[in-house]
């Protein structure tokens, strides 16, 4: 009897401390949190040097094979353009963007001859790698939003660029000035 | 023998009842409203930072987008703080002198993240995502408010278990294009419900079970 009466109570003390407990700041790793495990201070480890990440082959596969141009892919294009590039190439290309607007260097309009000519894989080194002053967004814009991006480009320049006579009759008709 | 109790001694028994129970009901209701008052939920306080970053200038005046500091938002759960490269892509050439920016240049050149305090927080045993509400039409907007016009970013709304499931029990008019999520302005003249309910079948999302609790907490 006694016996019992004393587990009852040391039961209900064990659950009453346990309330007590805050669980909601919880001692785990949580991404980008401090850490006092690591010498840098940081949760988020590099991988030590020489470390392939499962995921390589198939960006490198990705990186290598352009994808079809199809109206998805230029959506795509479109709008990850304007995420990260506008800002400073704006968003007809031609190097007024915002940010240039509060004094960064202008960078050079899409539409220049040098561009129009240069070859997908220098905008796609462009994009990962950056150039001049322009910083790399490698570690934002994965591969595949790459060749979307590449893609506006394209239709950026086509539609800086075209002879109206070549353009079917409604859309010529739509031109300022109206052809006839 | 004196009488123990005098005249009074009912009236003043009725009275401290009163009291008692009374004040009881009243602790019960401060206790309530404290804890859905701004001061226990964080809603509208600011917090010190080491760079006072303004959103009402660059989400707001020069309209760069959520996603080009938050990269992570749309395809993990968290959303992430940008690193010091991404200030730098801009700060490079601009306000290279700013005494305000010196804690970001120092961070490049000792390769040590900048320490953003936290504004927004759940308790650790609520389990949160991102890319499945950004995926599902759920816009920055609906929890975070207008970080837009923010000089210093403050929490909108109480991101309370009430909060979360009032969405939860009924989506429908809350959800918008999944293109427009980190639009800010985004407004439609279409009916809300009659949108939301197109966009559920066409993103496939299931409200049923979504309030049951192993949802947010597992
Ligand atoms: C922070 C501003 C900024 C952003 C954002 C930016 N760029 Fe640039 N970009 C520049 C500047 C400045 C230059 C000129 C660099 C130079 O000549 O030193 C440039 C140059 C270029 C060039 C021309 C390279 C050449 O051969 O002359 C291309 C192509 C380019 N950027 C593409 C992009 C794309 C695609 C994006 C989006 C993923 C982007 N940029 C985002 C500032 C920016
Ligand atoms: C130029 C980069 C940049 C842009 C663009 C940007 N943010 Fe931020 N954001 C930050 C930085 C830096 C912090 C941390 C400092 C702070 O809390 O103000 C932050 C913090 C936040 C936080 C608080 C998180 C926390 O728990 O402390 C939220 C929410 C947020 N941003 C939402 C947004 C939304 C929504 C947009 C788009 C309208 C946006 N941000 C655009 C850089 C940016
Ligand atoms: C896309 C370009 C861009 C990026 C990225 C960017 N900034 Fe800025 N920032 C600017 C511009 C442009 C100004 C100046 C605005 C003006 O002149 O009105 C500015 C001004 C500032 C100022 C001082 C002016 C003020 O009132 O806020 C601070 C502080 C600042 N930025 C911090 C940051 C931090 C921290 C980051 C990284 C999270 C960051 N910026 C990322 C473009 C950028
Ligand atoms: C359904 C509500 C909801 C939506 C929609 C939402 N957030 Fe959040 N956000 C939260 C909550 C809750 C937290 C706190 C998470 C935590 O403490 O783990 C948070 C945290 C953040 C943080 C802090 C860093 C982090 O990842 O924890 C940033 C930055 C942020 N949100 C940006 C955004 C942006 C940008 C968007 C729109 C593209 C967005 N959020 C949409 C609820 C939301
Ligand atoms: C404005 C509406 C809205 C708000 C507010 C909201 N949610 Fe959601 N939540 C959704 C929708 C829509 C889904 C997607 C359901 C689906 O795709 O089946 C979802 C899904 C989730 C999921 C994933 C469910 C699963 O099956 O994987 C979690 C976890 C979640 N929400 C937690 C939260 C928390 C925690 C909060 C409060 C901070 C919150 N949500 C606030 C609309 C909302
Ligand atoms: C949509 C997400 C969601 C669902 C579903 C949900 N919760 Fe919560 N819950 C939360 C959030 C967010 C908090 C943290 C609130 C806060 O910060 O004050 C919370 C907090 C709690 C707390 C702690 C309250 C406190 O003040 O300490 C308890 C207990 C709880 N939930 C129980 C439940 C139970 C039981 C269910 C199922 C009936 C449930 N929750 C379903 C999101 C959810």
């Amino acid at each position: 009897m006694n016996a019992r009466w004393h587990a009852g109570v040391v039961l209900l003390l064990a659950l009453g401390g346990a309330g007590c407990d805050d669980m909601s700041r919880q001692h785990k790793a949580q991404d980008q949190a401090a850490s006092t495990f690591f010498a840098d201070g940081k949760v988020d480890q590099a991988p030590p040097p020489g470390v392939v990440s499962r995921e390589q082959a198939a960006r490198d596969a990705e990186l290598a094979r352009r994808p079809p141009l199809d109206a998805a892919l230029l959506a795509r294009g479109a709008e990850r353009y304007r995420i990260y590039c506008a800002p400073c190439h704006g968003l007809a290309g031609d190097g007024h963007g915002l940010v240039v607007a509060r004094g960064f260097p202008a960078p050079p309009a899409f539409t220049e001859a040098r561009l129009r000519e240069a070859p997908d894989r220098h905008f796609m080194e462009v994009i990962a790698n950056g150039y001049g002053q322009m910083y790399g967004y490698a570690a934002r814009v994965p591969p595949a939003d790459r060749w979307a991006i590449v893609a506006h480009i394209r239709a950026l320049q086509l539609s800086q660029h075209t002879e109206a006579a070549s353009l079917p009759d409604a859309q010529r008709r739509a031109l300022p000035g109206g052809a006839p | 023998m004196a009488q123990i109790f005098s005249r009074a001694a009912d009236t003043w028994f009725r009275v401290a009842m009163l009291v008692i129970v009374g004040g009881l009901i009243g602790v019960f209701i401060v206790a309530m409203l404290l804890e859905r008052s701004d001061y226990q939920t964080g809603r509208g306080w600011t917090v010190d930072q080491p760079v006072p970053f303004s959103h009402q200038h660059h989400a707001g005046a020069l309209q760069i987008d959520c996603r080009y500091c938050h990269a992570g938002v749309e395809r993990s759960a968290r959303a992430g703080f940008p690193p010091t490269h991404t200030c730098m892509s801009c700060h490079s050439q601009l306000w290279t002198q700013a005494e305000m920016l010196a804690p970001v240049r120092r961070s490049l050149e000792e390769d040590r993240p900048l320490r953003w305090n936290r504004v927004i927080k759940l308790p650790d045993y609520v389990y949160f995502q991102h890319d499945v509400h950004v995926q599902s039409g759920v816009g920055c907007v609906s929890c975070h408010g207008q970080v837009d016009t923010m000089p210093l970013l403050h929490k909108a709304e109480p991101l309370s278990m009430s909060f979360c499931l009032e969405c939860h029990r009924d989506p429908a008019p809350r959800l918008q294009p999944r293109e427009t999520v980190a639009d800010m302005a985004w407004h439609t003249d279409e009916d809300r419900r009659h949108l939301g309910e197109r966009l559920m079948r066409e993103y496939r999302v299931d409200p049923a079970g979504l309030t049951s609790c192993s949802v947010c907490h597992r």
